[in-house]
């Protein structure tokens, strides 16, 4: 539990990921987006088919846009999207 | 004056100019812009806004801030609308005031640029034959938001 974060997923990723938002256990006190998405896409067959197929998805890191260089710590809130479409 | 919402509830246009006039003293113009659902010959019916609570309200409000101290803007609305809307229906209401047009325009410009591509709102489209398509992120749009950089 000490070592959890949320993830949420939004729009299409939402639709193409099943759900909504998940909780995970990252392998290390402290990560890169990158190597937790690693992580997860190796114990996740669909998750790994759909970060494949979209090269333009983003990250939040507690509701701030992060790249997937940065850190995530355990209590982190991630969000992953496709690009922004508002206005 | 800051005034960031983020509703699904259509926003009174005349309300909204009528307190950026109102709100201080030195206002020497307003600008505005509303965004609406784009009518066309694709059968297109309606979009459906997804955003991501919270996250939304923070980004909004940091552009509204930046745009003030940028501008030297006076007052900002900035009015985003969440949820299924028709065709026609307004989507989004930026207004700003300064003492002399040149800011508030420039503010207005500087914010619906910033504000597509970097507050995270998604379109989704319904076509009157029941399809249903994730709006892509246009090129141009990245273009214009990084003009301001």
């Amino acid at each position: 539990m000490a070592q959890d974060v949320t993830i949420f997923y939004f729009a299409a990723l939402r639709e193409q990921m099943g759900r909504e938002k998940e909780t995970v256990s990252l392998p290390a006190q402290s990560v890169t987006v990158e190597a937790l998405v690693m992580e997860l896409r190796q114990k996740d067959v669909g998750m790994d088919e759909v970060f494949a197929a979209s090269p333009r998805i983003r990250v939040a890191i507690n509701q701030t846009l992060a790249t997937f260089q940065d850190t995530v710590k355990p209590g982190d809130e991630l969000a992953f999207f496709p690009p922004m479409t508002g206005g | 004056m800051l005034r960031v919402l983020v509703q699904n509830e259509l926003f009174d246009m005349g309300a909204e100019m009528d307190r950026l006039s109102a709100d201080s003293w030195g206002i020497g113009g307003i600008s505005v812009f509303m965004g609406q659902v784009r009518d066309g010959p694709d059968g297109l019916e309606s979009l459906t806004l997804e955003h991501y609570p919270g996250m939304t309200e923070k980004v909004l409000t940091e552009l509204a801030a930046e745009a003030v101290k940028r501008f030297r803007l006076i007052g900002c609305t900035l009015i985003h609308r969440v949820g299924t809307l028709v065709v026609g229906a307004p989507i989004v209401f930026v207004g700003t005031s300064s003492a002399h047009r040149a800011e508030a325009l420039a503010g207005t410009n500087f914010l619906i640029d910033r504000l597509k591509t970097g507050a995270p709102f998604w379109k989704c489209e319904r076509y009157q034959d029941g399809r249903q398509v994730w709006v892509d992120a246009r090129e141009a749009d990245d273009k214009a938001a990084a003009s301001w950089d």
